[in-house]
């Protein structure tokens, strides 16, 4: 397992994380799959060119927000980008994915367009919500992306309404809802455990467990820390996961969806992962050490993972990575580029999208 | 002494009920606890249990007898040790039952009164402030030409909404607390699991906050819930998806995300049940852009509004009231019957002031113009029906010809709605007033228990009248 023990600043000892090997996850009991599953050549290079797109995409965003391109609140999924992109490996066309604000990385990972995701962090007409939502409020029908909400916890109910509705068309689709360890103590969290497994709704709830909670951290915000359990009281199997690993990532997503998917109810991914950056772009992230940040970079980072992997196992040369790199840089750039010369949405689109207009009968 | 025993009140707003059954015979022996009768009320069959002992003397009221008002005697106990003849006989000359309006409304437990105690003057019950339907409500020039007209309860009205609306559209589906096996806390919902199955009739935990989330997530992909409340108090557990995740939603996406969801159920004061469930939120979400919020008064415009709001394709605040459930109204037959949402109804014709109001509002309103006729003032009386978007345009085109207009709510006063229609009228029609627009609503505190206080703190006809004698001078 990647992360390490270690005591934080604030002297609440982060548990270790390390597990031993189990064999399955067996109904409402967290176990740890870590016999890690290899990636072909294929797959390395498709996780690391759509991590890498994630990690320079918000790298850029951050340099942006610096700039005073980009306003209001800015939350950077540096560091995370093997949850989603695994999620996304073991998912099909259809399955629907929501996510809170932390949500550029969901985005980028679902197949929505660069330019038009960048172009809405600096509020200009070509950004998926044309400008009016932000950072946080970003949606596309034909991604199966829903959000993009700011409300910690309301992306729960909701994903178990994506859920709902699969099982209500029983159209063989599977939702998943991401949500942090903050969230993870709402309470309508449990509301929609507890509705998943009652009505054996296809969503699978992806707890991306980065350690802090804004500034604080989870031995000081939850009374069980294992969140891979919090869904035992009502029957719902869990399974905690090297969030940073991408390969693990993938495998135990197969297995959640594939759970939802066959018509047994919900399925708890905790997925082990940490954030770089501050909670947002203003937060100094003072509750942590320096130390603790560089550590999990050099040590567990999960792009240089399988990068390393690409150069040993599969005799990828630096020319070929180089040129991935590069290529990633261009999309970047060019969605960078839209997004600071694309008009501001016309004035009179502020009275627009309030509400639909009916049908005639 | 014989005791009586009295039909008693099962619900908060029980005016009266059917006498069903007698299960004891006369002449049978009674104990405390046994099962004596049962009783229809408008929402459910209740068993009567005795209170007191002894033998059965005489049934006053049969089986199957309707509409009987709550403290009627129905039959007659003699006591051990007494004569059941003359038990039996002294009942034949009962005093006359009480008034079913005046008659205290003993919450909800199922048991027959032990002795008419005599019912307080001031515990005239809620139910009694509020007038009988006014005879001057008619809908019928927006009925269809030719079509049936049938009498109906507002509750019977929504249902078949509802179920027409899941005949014509399979993406349409109900869930809430007790909508499916119960058939409905208010009995709104009866039938509908019969007719459509558990997949449509989704019985809920007690998880507003929970349920309604669901439900908006459905609905933003394209299917169209209903989301019953059991009353609008337990959806504040709800308001965080109703206006973050409902509302904004369409906003936020850019126009690409819409959220075809009615969130419906009792709103507003009931009768007695305390300020923790007599909230009227009609004010608080007619202050959120994204939502429509409409709120009936007759059964056909709870039908016609009902149906327009799920096929409305924007999330929809459908405000109704547990003591209008019960009330009938003329309702043309028909699948095709709709009322648009958005627009006002001028339900009385007048020219020397207009009273407007919405929902339950409408009783105080209706009330108070019948009785300034009687003084020779005729108010012209419009039901908002829909309070976002507000038809401020027929309350504008009143106010010119009247010059003068009283808002009427159940609701508290600050930032009200009628708050909201006065300064509309103000912006629109300064030049026509001949005096500033009056408000009468509900009291600026919570809603107490007590009968008179209550009552007190309600609107009622009387103040109305007041202020439309006040904006005319008189």
């Amino acid at each position: 397992m990647a992360i390490a023990a270690r005591k934080t600043k604030t002297g609440a000892p982060a548990k270790a994380a390390a597990k031993t090997p189990a064999k399955s996850a067996s109904k409402g009991a967290a176990k740890t799959l870590s016999n890690v599953p290899t990636f072909n050549k294929e797959e390395e290079l498709h996780a690391y060119r759509e991590m890498l797109l994630i990690r320079r995409f918000e790298e850029k965003a951050g340099q942006m927000y610096g700039m005073g391109l980009i306003g209001g609140f800015c939350h950077l999924y540096i560091g995370q980008e093997a949850v989603v992109i695994g999620m996304q490996m073991a998912s099909k066309e259809g399955d629907q994915v929501i996510t809170g604000y932390r949500d550029h990385g969901h985005m980028l990972a679902c197949g929505m367009e660069s330019r038009g995701v960048m172009a809405e962090l600096t509020g200009r007409r070509g950004g998926y919500s044309h400008g009016k939502g932000g950072s946080m409020h970003m949606f596309s029908r034909e991604k199966n992306f829903y959000g993009g909400h700011g409300i910690v916890g309301a992306q729960v109910s909701l994903g178990a309404g994506l859920g709902f509705a699969n099982w209500y068309r029983q159209d063989g689709r599977v939702s998943m809802a991401y949500f942090g360890d903050g969230a993870a103590n709402q309470g309508q969290v449990y509301e929609s455990f507890n509705m998943a497994e009652l009505w054996k709704l296809p969503v699978v709830f992806v707890i991306e467990n980065n350690r802090y909670a804004m500034g604080t951290s989870v031995n000081r915000a939850s009374a069980q820390t294992d969140f891979s359990k919090r869904g035992v009281s009502f029957g719902i199997p869990g399974e905690q996961v090297d969030g940073m690993d991408v390969r693990a990532v993938r495998e135990a997503a197969s297995r959640a969806i594939e759970h939802a998917r066959s018509g047994k109810g919900p399925y708890i991914l905790e997925m082990q992962t940490y954030r770089y950056r501050g909670h947002s772009m203003s937060d100094p992230a003072k509750y942590r050490s320096k130390d603790e940040v560089q550590r999990m970079r050099e040590e567990h980072d999960p792009i240089e993972q399988v990068r390393a992997r690409l150069t040993r196992e599969h005799k990828v040369g630096e020319d070929e990575l180089k040129a991935i790199d590069a290529k990633v840089r261009e999309i970047v750039n060019d969605a960078a580029e839209f997004a600071t010369h694309d008009p501001e949405p016309d004035p009179s689109e502020l009275y627009t999208d309030i509400l639909l207009e009916p049908a005639r009968a | 002494m014989p005791i009586d025993i009295l039909m008693p009140a099962l619900s908060p707003t029980m005016e009266q009920g059917k006498l069903a059954k007698w299960l004891k015979a006369e002449g049978d022996k009674i104990k405390a606890g046994d099962i004596i009768a049962e009783i229809e009320t408008d929402k459910a069959t209740m068993e009567v249990e005795a209170v007191d002992e002894g033998v059965l003397a005489k049934i006053l009221i049969a089986d199957g007898t309707d509409n009987v008002a709550v403290n009627t005697p129905i039959a007659v106990i003699a006591a051990d040790g007494e004569d059941v003849s003359a038990a039996a006989s002294g009942a034949a000359k009962a005093a006359p039952a009480p008034q079913a309006a005046e008659a205290p409304a003993p919450a909800a437990p199922a048991e027959a009164p032990a002795a008419p105690a005599p019912a307080p003057a001031a515990a005239a019950a809620a139910a009694a402030s509020v007038p009988a339907q006014a005879k001057s409500y008619d809908a019928s020039s927006e009925f269809p030409a030719g079509a049936e007209i049938v009498s109906m309860t507002v509750r019977e009205a929504l249902r078949d909404a509802m179920a027409e609306e899941m005949r014509r559209d399979a993406d349409v589906f109900v869930m809430g607390e007790e909508v499916a096996e119960y058939q409905g806390a208010y009995k709104v919902t009866q039938g509908l699991l019969q007719e459509f199955g558990a997949r449509r009739v989704i019985d809920t935990p007690i998880t507003e906050h929970g349920f309604a989330g669901i439900g908006v997530g459905a609905a933003l992909t394209g299917l169209k819930p209903i989301v019953e409340f059991m009353t609008f108090n337990f959806a504040m557990q709800a308001i965080d998806h109703i206006i973050n995740s409902a509302a904004k939603t369409l906003y936020m996406s850019g126009g690409q995300m819409g959220c075809p969801i009615v969130f419906r159920g009792p709103n507003g004061a009931a009768a007695r049940v305390g300020a923790q469930h007599s909230h009227d939120y009609a004010a608080w979400y007619s202050n959120v852009p994204g939502l429509k919020v409409v709120m009936p008064y007759s059964a056909s415009d709870a039908k016609g509004l009902l149906k327009s709001a799920i096929r409305d394709p924007n999330p929809i605040i459908f405000l109704e009231n547990e003591i209008l459930y019960g009330r009938s109204f003329d309702v043309p037959k028909g699948d095709d019957f709709t009322i648009p949402i958005g627009k006002a109804k001028v339900v009385r014709p007048g020219s020397d002031v207009t009273i407007v109001s919405f929902g339950i509002g409408m009783n105080y309103a209706l009330g108070a113009a019948e009785a300034l006729a009687k003084e020779g003032i005729e108010a012209e009386v419009i039901d908002l029906r829909t309070i976002r978007p507000m038809d401020i345009e027929t309350v504008v085109a009143s106010v010119q010809k009247t010059n003068r207009c009283v808002a009427v709510e159940e609701g508290f006063p600050q930032s009200g709605v009628t708050a909201e229609i006065g300064m509309k009228i103000m912006e629109a029609a300064f030049d026509y007033l001949d005096a500033p627009v009056a408000r009468v609503t509900g009291k600026d505190v919570p809603m107490p228990y007590a009968a008179n206080l209550e009552k007190l703190a309600l609107p009622n006809i009387g103040e109305v009248v007041a202020a439309a004698k006040a904006v005319c001078y008189r």
